[in-house]
């Protein structure tokens, strides 16, 4: 059986090599962007200056080879399901028995006047790296658009090179439309201490161009007009489906696929960014356009083309980011406010870079999410008491088994449930479990 | 308010990159110095520079020695190399005059030898030399060569030795007897391991110029200079932005990602470790820089080891305080950095001094078998003296219990990179070289091949020394103890531990030795690998293959592909520095000591946990 994969990302690759795992089946990945994979989430740190592409490549070019893992470096220009074979840019036409399609996201573009200019883009593909690399060499000032965690490794890259960077924001506070306040300031105080010029509440009107039809300034919704040669467009993303538009295979925002990623055609699945579950969870989107999406889809994919039909349920939410120097994760739900019938501990450091915010039930007080800035938790522990549906004060008592902070780091935990004891007038919950693996393996009753 | 806050921010800026480029000048104008004093001197042989030379001279070679160099006298050479090459040939000439008066010139021993064949008597169709035969032609040779010659031949007169032939003889008798005569003369000459101390005596005893009259003012210029400067270049980046990862720009410098100025650093310090092994005579000068600081400690002189640990102390103090700057955010590295700075400074430099002074053996108590190779060497130099003999004790207490409960507890981490000073030297000056290592498979098993070939010999080595030690005997099974030792001090010592393993820092990544060579990180990497509780610690499937963490990793290991798979690393060369957690963006690392059986060490692979959101929306 001859297994075609259209896109080297983390979805597709991760597909690929599960099949291996499971199956003698040929297995082709095509993609137009790169010969191997490489991870889209290091872009940053090659313009930066912190690794190269060689560095971004998660196996070795041998791997491919070792373990039967076709690489086709190939756009594919049509689909034909039907006939059960891709078109590629060179003309040549590719027979599949299962296709799985794993092509990503695009950057949006909401029509703005100048958006096709030149030095206007955003950061998505290798080749968007290298165009931004080019545009850096005589940049006085670039202009990004768009509040979100593009957007902000945008800025840093920028900063990195001292290039001047000015940051419009739609909304008023820096990604507020997941960041709860708190935290949301906390990341605008960052932007400013970096030196970016962050610019809230003010839209893109139009982009600018020189004779040459590059980019030469930005005029905002403020009516104001920035000069610039560079103009970053990082105002999120949508599948990529362009090539599934003329097939029968149905869409929505995304490709449309099952539990078990099929889409409505036979032999074709879907997966990562590009996919759209039909019926996700309630709470819970039906496209994740984030890393681990297609890091989990990948596994489940390859069982059901392999014959053993397995059912993707989406895992519990977690997803982390660096805002310049702060490092953000979150676990379980927690909204950009307090929700009804919840409840918020949030607690923050004196120097304002760390803080915890703990979500719990307002009824039962059962924990919902954890949102950390600057302090590193513990996934296997935050889920297990989310799983567990823990109350707050027994995560609390428990609460220094989930730090994952480097040793010697001043631990706040304590400080954390005297916090709580504050709060809730009468509670006397006291911290009985500090930092170290003991503690954890106690917890989560595993043999040491 | 604000204006002013921006102008006082501006002329901080100015002031910082004022006094880092000051203090880049002032340290390259140090270095240059530290150059260009190699090339300050003249030589000038004296009445005065031949008596200094005389003590350093073996007894019964002085005479002969001191003459020849006499010839040298009343001219000035300013050239290093035509002049150690003149005073070579002096030595060499003497070398010869010696083999002349003292050895058997080839006619001489041409005629000893057809003598003693007339001499010979014909049995049963072979030859047979006597004892009285050979005291017949006895007067051929010389004096001195008479009774060593009867011990060599002794075996040739014996009753009942028969030889096949004229030629039989003739070739036993040439070499038995040549080989008197060299020895004779080898006794007078110079021996190739006194060379290289004679012409460093010679050539720094026969030195003159500005730098021999004001070595103060050098010790100030180059040493004083270099680290101030150095610590101004540092002192910004204790101001430079938020704390926080700084590793911009590595790969865009041509010093950090094998450019041209990598190249050159590299170039230049594996020039000197190869002058500063094999020819320190040309080095004489870098030498006496520090003899005011030896003199201090020592009171002598300061050899090429007493140089070479002041630098490297050195070295290790101010890249440390480069290192507090660059890891402000972190307690961690802050600590572990500041334990190699107090272990280099205390035990591998000051307390050796102290030792010295009260005439016990220089011992740096922290170094340990079988990274210190010597250490079996010096038995009887241990146990000469009561604290001598403890520091054997303590030493194989190190070895046998040491490494093993402490590498138990915390991982190799608690001598390699808190602790060492090969380590503490790659986690100062080499930190800014850390991502040039090999992260390849193929590297990983060179690694393992190399490392534990070193942990063998070294082994098989220290083995001869105690059976030579025990038995008084040099060989065993045709090994010669001392040989072995001289390959193993060469090949391993000096070359690998020196000249690769810091050289190479700027080229290839500041843990070559400690991957690749050494004995003592083998050593402990078995015990981390199978019978510790360290492991680095993999936080759920946070990870987003990034390859910060592979990239940052000195060792070369491919982080990376354990924290993609939500895998533990627990690996043997692993030396817990703990950069990989600190560059991780997304903060999946943790270097952790816990309960290390079953599964949860290694072996657990993280898969996330599927359950109800429950949220409502
Ligand atoms: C700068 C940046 C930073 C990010 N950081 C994070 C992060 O920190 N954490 C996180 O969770 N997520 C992050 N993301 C999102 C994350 O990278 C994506 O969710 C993930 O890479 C999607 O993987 P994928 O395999 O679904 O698609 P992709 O990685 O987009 O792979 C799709 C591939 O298919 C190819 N392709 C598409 N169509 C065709 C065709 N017709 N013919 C041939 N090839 C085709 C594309 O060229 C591409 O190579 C980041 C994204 C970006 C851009
Ligand atoms: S640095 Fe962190 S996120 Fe990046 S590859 Fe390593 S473990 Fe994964």
């Amino acid at each position: 059986m001859h297994i075609v994969i259209i896109g080297n990302g983390i979805a597709g690759i991760s597909a690929a090599r599960n099949i291996r795992k499971l199956s003698d089946h040929r297995i082709t990945v095509i993609s137009a962007e790169t010969d191997h994979f490489f991870s889209r989430t290091a872009l940053m740190y090659i313009y930066m200056g912190h690794m190269k592409y060689e560095h971004t490549k998660p196996y070795e070019d041998h791997f491919w080879e070792k373990n039967r893992i076709g690489l086709r470096r190939a756009y594919v220009k049509a689909l034909d399901t039907e006939g059960k074979s891709l078109l590629l840019d060179s003309g040549e036409r590719m027979q599949y028995d299962k296709l799985i399609l794993a092509t990503g996201s695009q950057p949006n573009k909401f029509g703005w006047p100048g958006q096709d200019l030149r030095a206007v883009q955003g950061l998505y593909s290798y080749q968007d790296l290298e165009s931004m690399e080019r545009y850096s060499a005589d940049l006085q000032r670039a202009v990004i658009v768009g509040g979100g965690l593009i957007g902000i490794e945008m800025a840093e890259m920028f900063h990195s090179r001292h290039i001047p960077v000015t940051f419009l924001v739609r909304e008023e506070s820096f990604w507020n439309i997941v960041l709860p306040p708190e935290e949301s300031a906390m990341i605008n105080r960052e932007i400013r201490a970096n030196g970016i010029d962050l610019r809230l509440s003010t839209e893109l009107k139009e982009i600018l161009p020189d004779e040459n039809g590059r980019a030469r300034a930005v005029l905002t919704s403020k009516g104001e007009e920035i000069a610039c040669q560079f103009v970053g467009l990082t105002a999120g993303v949508h599948p990529n489906i362009d090539l599934v538009k003329a097939t029968s295979i149905e869409t929505d925002r995304g490709i449309l696929v099952d539990e078990y990623l099929q889409t409505n055609v036979p032999d074709v699945y879907a997966i990562g960014d590009c996919a759209q579950l039909r019926t996700p969870l309630p709470g819970r989107r039906g496209i994740e356009a984030v890393w681990y999406t297609g890091k989990h889809m990948g596994p489940v994919v390859a069982a059901n083309v392999c014959g053993r039909p397995t059912p993707y349920r989406q895992p519990l939410w977690f997803n982390s980011a660096k805002f310049f120097a702060i490092e953000y994760q979150v676990y379980g739900q927690v909204g950009n406010q307090v929700r009804e019938g919840e409840k918020h501990l949030y607690w923050e450091h004196a120097d304002g870079r760390k803080s915890v915010r703990i979500v719990y039930d307002a009824r039962d007080g059962h924990v919902l999410g954890f949102n950390l800035m600057g302090i590193r938790y513990r996934q296997q522990v935050c889920e297990h008491w989310l799983a567990g549906r823990a109350h707050i004060e027994e995560v609390l008592q428990q609460l220094g088994a989930a730090n994952f902070d480097p040793e010697f780091f001043r631990q706040h935990e304590a400080e954390i449930v005297a916090l709580y004891n504050a709060q809730n007038p009468g509670r006397q919950v006291r911290l009985r479990q500090n930092r170290g693996l003991k503690g954890v393996f106690s917890l989560l009753g595993m043999r040491a | 308010m604000s204006l002013l806050f921006i102008y006082f921010v501006h002329l901080k800026n100015v002031y910082m990159q004022t006094l880092k480029h000051t203090g880049l000048g002032l340290f390259l104008l140090a270095l240059g110095s530290f150059i260009a004093l190699l090339f300050l001197t003249q030589y000038e042989v004296s009445e005065a520079s031949l008596a200094r030379i005389r003590p350093v001279l073996a007894p019964d070679q002085q005479a002969g020695v001191l003459e020849k160099l006499e010839e040298l006298k009343g001219k000035t050479y300013s050239f290093k190399f035509s002049y150690v090459a003149k005073v070579k040939k002096q030595i060499a000439a003497y070398n010869e005059e010696m083999a002349a008066r003292w050895g058997l010139s080839q006619e001489a021993l041409e005629e000893y030898v057809q003598a003693a064949l007339q001499q010979a008597q014909t049995v049963e169709g072979q030859l047979a030399f006597t004892p009285e035969g050979r005291e017949a032609v006895q007067n051929l040779l010389p004096e001195h060569l008479r009774q060593p010659a009867l011990q060599k031949t002794a075996w040739m007169v014996e009753a009942g030795r028969r030889f096949r032939s004229q030629e039989d003889l003739a070739n036993n008798l040439r070499r038995e007897i040549a080989y008197v005569g060299s020895q004779a003369a080898a006794q007078k000459q110079v021996a190739a391991y006194q060379l290289k101390d004679y012409l460093f005596a010679i050539v720094k005893a026969t030195s003159k110029g500005i730098f021999w009259r004001h070595p103060y003012l050098f010790f100030w210029l180059i040493i004083g200079l270099g680290a101030l400067g150095a610590l101004m270049y540092i002192y910004p980046k204790f101001f430079d932005g938020l704390p926080g990862i700084k590793h911009n720009g590595i790969f865009h410098r041509s010093a950090t990602s094998v450019g041209l100025v990598g190249i050159l650093t590299g170039a230049f310090l594996i020039s000197f470790y190869i002058l500063l092994y094999f020819y320190h005579y040309y080095i004489a000068e870098w030498i006496a820089l520090v003899d005011p600081v030896s003199q201090w400690l020592r009171g002598e002189d300061a050899s090429r080891w007493f140089m070479y640990g002041f630098l490297y102390t050195v070295a290790i103090l101010v890249m440390g305080v480069r290192m507090f700057a660059k890891y402000r955010h972190s307690n961690y590295h802050k600590i572990r950095t500041a334990s190699v700075m107090f272990f280099q400074t205390a035990f591998a430099f000051l307390i050796p001094q102290l030792l010295y002074q009260l005439n016990l053996p220089e011992q740096d108590l922290k170094n340990i078998w079988p990274l210190d190779y010597t250490f079996f060497f010096r038995i009887e130099e241990f146990t000469a003296t009561q604290i001598g003999t403890f520091m054997l004790v303590w030493g194989i207490v190190l070895v046998l219990v040491g490494v093993p409960f402490l590498t138990y507890f915390f991982g190799k981490r608690w001598y390699c990179s808190w602790v060492c000073g090969c380590g503490g030297l790659a986690e100062t000056l080499g930190d800014p070289y850390r991502q040039l290592s090999s992260k390849t498979l193929r590297s990983w098993k060179i690694e393992r091949w190399l490392i534990h070939s070193v942990l063998v010999f070294a082994v098989l080595m220290t083995g001869l020394v105690l059976y030579t030690y025990f038995t008084q005997r040099a060989t065993l099974l045709g090994l010669n103890s001392y040989d072995v030792r001289s390959v193993y001090g060469f090949a391993i010592g000096s070359v690998f531990a020196g000249v690769i393993g810091t050289g190479f820092y700027p080229l290839m990544g500041n843990r070559m030795w400690c991957r690749f060579g050494c004995p003592l990180a083998a050593y402990l990497g078995i015990v981390q690998r199978f019978k510790s509780r360290f492991r680095i610690t993999t936080n759920g499937g946070q990870c987003i293959s990034c390859g910060n963490c592979s990239t940052y990793c000195e060792m070369g290991i491919d982080v990376r592909w354990y924290a993609q798979r939500g895998q533990n690393i627990v690996r043997a060369s692993c030396v817990g520095c703990g950069v990989c957690a600190a560059v991780c963006p997304r903060g999946v690392l943790a270097l952790e000591n816990g309960p290390n059986t079953g599964q949860s060490r290694m072996n657990e692979v993280y898969g996330p946990a599927f359950v109800d959101a429950g949220g409502e929306e």
